[in-house]
């Protein structure tokens, strides 16, 4: 007993003297816990969906390597191709519709007036709502016979319209859901650009006689630009991946006038079980979004560059 | 002599004894062991809707028959589709029964090799109450549960008819009789129509996908079948293109506008609103169309079957079964729950509340289950002489949801004014690869 009491310093004490050697002590270790999240959740199933797009994968049969072919394939499917326009076109409509009436709105919201802290209130409550609710309810909404906007429109002579049930105004009327949704959001992120703008450039422009119109154009507008910029960019990517409101009121239709690549893709991986395929139409939207976002990151720097060019 | 002398008691005891049975509708021989598997516990998945509904409301007369704890979950259909496919292909399925689409999911299933063989089972008389033979189902559930070798995978549990329903009222202001041929049909749905007063002759199914279980009544009463002997596909054939036509003149001279854009759902809609005379649909529909709470034609609508086409008259058929996943480890338990599934009790349960029709003739034909059937006597009779003419209403192969969206999005796209003869053929370009790449792999 006793010579263990007496040993166990002694032992501390040779341990701590080569601890002292080894410093400095790696800082990897605590590294591992993330690089090991980051491989198993993002690394991993990324890996795993390029090797999918590699066989002929097949829920419920045997999966072959085949290379390339499920990319070829791609090129030659016109319902692929089909939705690579309607993905572009809803994108750039709700990116562009929100952002304007975005931009709006917050001009308007930044002035004082009676009620203001009420309304934004209000306005902001169509961001707060699941988008599926909203769908089926717009979905009633935009009936022919029994909807209400016809109804509206009715009441001001204009003639009933088909909305997301002709091939030729379904995705405009998503669109209408999609910026009546999300218009909020570019209205808060703008505002808050508004609120930090100083008041100095007013005032000169003020005494210099500028009109409404000029202050925005040549003062308001570029001071806020960044803040559109990022407001764009949250709304390109949400727009490219929209999938709850589409599949909710239309499921692509009628017939395939709204079906972007997200709805076919899911149809691809999920009604027809064709992983392999599905896996590879995967690659090549997160291809295109990844092109998308390093073109408008691209943009983003070339203003800043000219900005300060035009500056100096 | 003793032995001609029947006692007041013997005579009792016989009674009572033959008054036992009658209940338990078994005879003396057969001894169901319903005990058997008392203790074990079952998962089930369900595609939710008034069967699921139907099983879990019964569910305790169940366990109290068998001692077998049943835990059983719905969830919408295509997303239970979707979970029993990945769960069935990971191979250690969470469920040991499963609720299943025929129509979509017969040829997928049977070649994966998901269902357990019930035909050992069904020869078991003391596991198979003798009231269930194969010969009791109809036709149709027996083409859908039973695979090439004859083995039954499946109890054939609900099957859907595509039937016409009418709205009488319409019909008297305007004083055409009801159809019995699709030429008649579209004659008296162009006197219906009233597009300044807002009511149209004709709605149905006009969405990709959705619409191909309307078509098809069309499309089956021209002549036409769905594959040859060798399966190949002949839905482009001069009977689809007649079809097409047909669909395309209904759907855009006498129905309401924007029917492209709808399902079962804005199509009910239309005709609960008493703005459309005429609509062919499953035959589920009943219960909604006489609820006062969400209707304006209740008592007001005639049930009957799809009129006939020059080819002959059919009712394009669905329907789902009831099964047990290969991979479960209480195949016995699972037997006997989908065995008390599809019994006389639960089926004139479903038929009775309008919530489906049972496969089975001994319950359809029963004047007593009959007699307590809540929807009108027409519906009824609708359901009866449809079982009369089914014929299955898809093609029994794999990419059934391919199909449905080629070949349906094809036939919507007509209603856009386009050639349904350059449509089909389009669509079937693209989906023959399709089709030849599964049956291949």
């Amino acid at each position: 007993m006793s010579a263990l009491t007496q040993s166990t310093p002694a032992a501390a004490r040779s341990d701590a003297a080569p601890e002292r050697e080894l410093r400095p002590p790696s800082y990897w270790p605590f590294v591992v816990p993330a690089l090991v999240v980051v491989l198993a959740i993002i690394i991993f199933p990324w890996v795993f969906t390029i090797w999918m797009s590699m066989n002929e994968w097949k829920v419920g049969s045997p999966t072959t390597f085949v290379g390339l072919s499920n990319y070829l394939r791609l090129t030659n499917d016109p319902r692929f191709l089909e939705a690579v326009g309607h993905t572009l076109v809803y994108t750039v409509l709700s990116v562009v519709l929100p952002l304007v009436l975005g931009t709006l709105s917050a001009v308007v919201f930044h002035q004082k007036f009676a009620g203001r802290g009420f309304l934004r209130g209000v306005f902001i409550m169509p961001m707060m709502a699941t988008p599926v609710a909203i769908a089926l309810v717009w979905t009633m909404m935009f009936h022919p016979q029994l909807g209400v906007l016809n109804y509206l429109l009715s009441l001001v002579g204009i003639p009933a319209q088909l909305w997301v049930f002709h091939p030729a105004t379904v995705i405009p009327s998503l669109v209408l859901v999609e910026t009546w949704q999300w218009t909020p959001l570019v209205m808060l992120i703008v505002l808050g650009g508004l609120a930090a703008i100083p008041t100095e450039p007013y005032e000169s422009a003020q005494i210099d006689g500028a009109s409404f119109w000029q202050v925005f154009r040549f003062i308001t507008l570029p001071l806020i630009m960044p803040f559109l910029f990022i407001a764009g960019m949250i709304r390109m990517i949400d727009a490219v991946k929209s999938f709850d409101i589409i599949f909710a009121i239309t499921q692509g239709g009628p017939g395939s006038a709204s079906e972007t690549i997200n709805i076919y893709l899911y149809s691809v991986a999920f009604t027809y079980y064709d992983l392999g395929y599905g896996s590879a139409i995967a690659v090549v939207f997160f291809l295109l979004i990844v092109l998308l976002a390093a073109v408008m990151l691209y943009a983003r720097q070339r203003m800043v560059w000219t900005e300060i060019a035009r500056g100096a | 002599m003793a032995n001609h002398n029947i006692s007041r008691r013997t005579l009792l005891t016989g009674t009572a004894a033959a008054g036992a049975l009658s209940l338990t509708g078994l005879p003396a021989r057969a001894e169901v062991n319903w005990k058997k598997y008392a203790g074990t516990k079952l998962e089930v998945i369900l595609a939710k809707g008034p069967r699921g509904d139907n099983l879990q409301k019964n569910i305790k007369e169940f366990t109290e028959l068998t001692g077998i704890q049943v835990e059983s979950e719905q969830i919408p259909e295509q997303q239970q589709r979707q979970k029993v496919v990945i769960e069935l292909t990971s191979g250690r399925p969470s469920f040991d029964v499963v609720h299943l689409s025929y129509h979509v999911q017969k040829r997928q299933f049977e070649k994966a090799g998901w269902l357990a063989d019930m035909t050992p089972f069904m020869k078991d008389p003391t596991l198979t109450a003798p009231d269930l033979v194969e010969s009791d189902f109809s036709a149709a559930g027996l083409q859908y549960a039973k695979n090439d070798k004859g083995q039954m995978l499946s109890l054939p549990w609900s099957v859907d008819y595509f039937i016409l329903y009418y709205n009488k009222e319409l019909f008297q202001k305007k004083g055409v009789a009801v159809p019995k041929t699709l030429d008649e049909m579209v004659a008296a749905a162009e006197k219906l129509t009233d597009a300044k007063d807002g009511t149209y002759g004709f709605v149905g199914r006009g969405l990709r996908n959705a619409n191909m279980t309307l078509w098809t009544n069309f499309f089956l009463n021209y002549g036409g079948e769905f594959l040859d002997a060798k399966g190949n596909i002949l839905t482009d054939g001069p009977e689809a293109v007649a079809a097409t036509k047909l669909y395309q003149t209904l759907l855009t001279k006498v129905a309401p506008p924007g029917v492209a854009g709808f399902n079962w759902m804005e199509s009910m809609a239309s005709f609960t609103q008493g703005r459309s005379a005429m609509w062919i649909d499953g035959v589920g529909w009943a219960p909604p169309l006489e609820d006062p709470a969400a209707s304006r034609v209740v008592g007001k609508v005639g049930y009957t079957v799809v009129p006939a086409g020059p080819k002959g008259q059919y009712s394009a058929t669905y329907g789902d079964g009831i099964g047990i996943a290969a991979a479960s480890k209480n195949k016995g338990a699972a037997y006997l729950l989908c065995q008390w599934v599809v019994s006389k009790k639960q089926g004139a349960r479903l038929l009775q509340a309008g919530g489906g029709v049972p496969f089975r003739n001994s319950i359809l034909n029963d004047a007593e289950v009959q007699s307590g059937v809540k929807m009108p006597k027409e519906w009824l009779q609708s359901v009866i002489d449809s079982a009369k003419i089914s014929k299955l209403g898809l093609p029994v192969i794999i990419p059934v949801a391919e199909f449905r969206d080629l070949v349906g999005a094809a036939v919507t796209s007509t209603l856009a004014g386009t050639d349904p003869a350059t449509e089909l053929k389009k669509a079937h370009d693209q989906f023959r690869p399709i089709l030849e790449r599964s049956e291949k792999a």
